[in-house]
């Protein structure tokens, strides 16, 4: 048995070792903000933080996860109360279909983790891992600027 | 992927001694997942090293650094200490992956990950270097595979960019073998064409770890890459070059071989350590000396010329 923390919440999971945790994430604990595409890191829409960082969690195993706080995006919202980042996305229309949000999100919140006042060009370096097949690029950059213009911290 | 056990060993000295050709060691696992995805390799257990004591640190050292085995790429891409004394090595890393592998990949198993040659990586292809015979690139498609050695037995290209960095700064790892022996090994001679007995990259035996890396300063080298996007593609070409302390220059090129490839032929055209327009031109020109592209790649070798130019000009 292996307990993993999401979201701030223990889970205990019975999962072989060869369980990935984005399958464990999405199957075992019904988490399936965080999306299934490539499986192989090459699209990024199955990004969550590890202890603050941004992951491709296709590419983790579960059992290698005990003891790390993972954080999927479902646990980002207070309540009614969005972070800076994803109220950027909403106010800058910065996603058309959405599978490849969850996944940009998170991997802006973990660059704001990592600096709080990360500024423009930080924050579109953070993306740079995560593909949009609808091409929402422009105002994925957008938000970005606009979360370095309004915050400095405010990750959730 | 098939079942295995995964075990944590706590003390890293006493992790070599359990590893055999089917018990191997997981790091950020960026590489080793995605081969046990496709079945390429089936071990029957890993041992994590994140669980153990194996080095984490950036130490400064007399004449550079040395970096623990488990630190990631990103922590080299943000330390402004390395950024500054160490350009060529940080800057490859920065332009390796995405953030999300960066913050998983390590320095040691960045050095140690297989080619990406889409023969190799098809489970249902037995390539040469998948055990197998014969080279399916060398008469198929292999516009990203390699431009110079292409008669050996495979024509994959090394997939990392900092080891290409890291052979133009003369840097060296530390390894840990089975029987408690340490010994220090130059990437240039850690990382070797593969043979008929030896099917990999690299000389290492199964029972060896990497505990360090360390590297001389050189605040004036650089890595540059081309890619067939802006970022997140391996190295179609990639340059590093870099003035050691006594005044060498070394130029070493990524994506053009099986492993890095020092460009021999463009540093003896440099003739002396000035760095004028003139040797500059002079070597780019002989950058691609002795390179024997295949069918679909002679795309490399303006690309090779222009890097090392490019390089050159921003160490003089």
């Amino acid at each position: 048995m292996l307990t993993l923390t999401v979201n701030g919440q223990p889970h205990p999971v019975a999962v072989e070792p060869r369980r990935i945790l984005l399958d464990v994430l999405r199957r075992d604990l019904g988490l399936t903000g965080t999306k299934e595409v490539c499986e192989m890191g090459n699209c990024g829409a199955c990004t969550v933080l590890l202890d603050d960082e941004a992951v491709y969690s296709c590419l983790v195993l579960a059992v290698e996860c005990e003891a790390q706080e993972i954080e999927t995006v479902e646990g980002l919202a207070r309540g009614q109360e969005l972070t800076a980042v994803q109220e950027a996305f909403v106010a800058c229309d910065a996603l058309q279909c959405g599978f490849c949000t969850p996944g940009q999100i998170l991997s802006m919140e973990g660059a704001l983790r990592r600096r709080p006042d990360a500024d423009e060009a930080a924050l579109t370096e953070a993306v740079t891992g995560n593909l949009c097949r609808c091409g929402a690029y422009r105002n994925i950059v957008a938000a970005a600027g606009r979360v370095a213009a309004t915050s400095s911290g405010g990750a959730g | 992927m098939t079942p295995f056990d995964y075990q944590r060993i706590p003390e890293a000295a006493a992790v070599p001694a359990q590893l055999t050709p089917t018990v191997r060691p997981l790091a950020g696992g960026t590489d080793l997942l995605t081969r046990l995805k496709a079945c390429l390799d089936r071990p029957d257990a890993l041992v994590d090293l994140k669980a153990s004591d194996l080095g984490r640190a950036i130490d400064r050292v007399d004449g550079g650094w040395r970096l623990g085995a488990l630190v990631t790429l990103s922590r080299i891409q943000h330390h402004p200490g390395l950024r500054a004394d160490v350009p060529a090595l940080a800057e490859a890393v920065s332009q390796a992956a995405t953030p999300q592998l960066r913050n998983r990949a390590t320095i040691a198993g960045n050095l140690l990950q297989r080619p990406r040659c889409w023969y190799f990586r098809n489970e249902r292809v037995q390539c040469w270097l998948a055990g197998g015979e014969g080279c399916p690139a060398r008469s198929g498609r292999n516009e990203h595979h390699a431009v110079f050695d292409t008669d050996g037995p495979c024509v994959a290209t090394h997939p990392s960019d900092p080891a290409a960095a890291l052979v133009a700064l003369g840097a060296t790892v530390t390894v840990l073998d089975g029987g408690g022996g340490e010994r220090e090994l130059a990437v240039a001679d850690l990382l070797v064409p593969p043979t008929d007995e030896r099917r990999v990259e690299h000389v290492l035996a199964a029972d060896d770890v990497i505990t360090a890396v360390t590297v001389p300063s050189a605040p004036r080298s650089t890595y540059l890459k081309a890619m067939d996007r802006a970022v997140w593609a391996f190295a179609l070409v990639g340059v590093a070059a870099a003035v050691s302390a006594d005044g060498e220059v070394r130029l070493v090129a990524s994506g053009v071989a099986n492993t890095p490839w020092r460009l021999a032929g463009a540093e003896a055209a440099l003739a002396g350590p000035g760095l004028t327009p003139e040797a500059i031109d002079r070597a780019a020109a002989a950058a691609t000396d002795g390179a024997a592209p295949l069918a679909e790649n002679g795309y490399k070798l303006p690309l090779l010329r222009t890097l090392t130019h490019r390089a050159l000009t921003a160490v003089a």
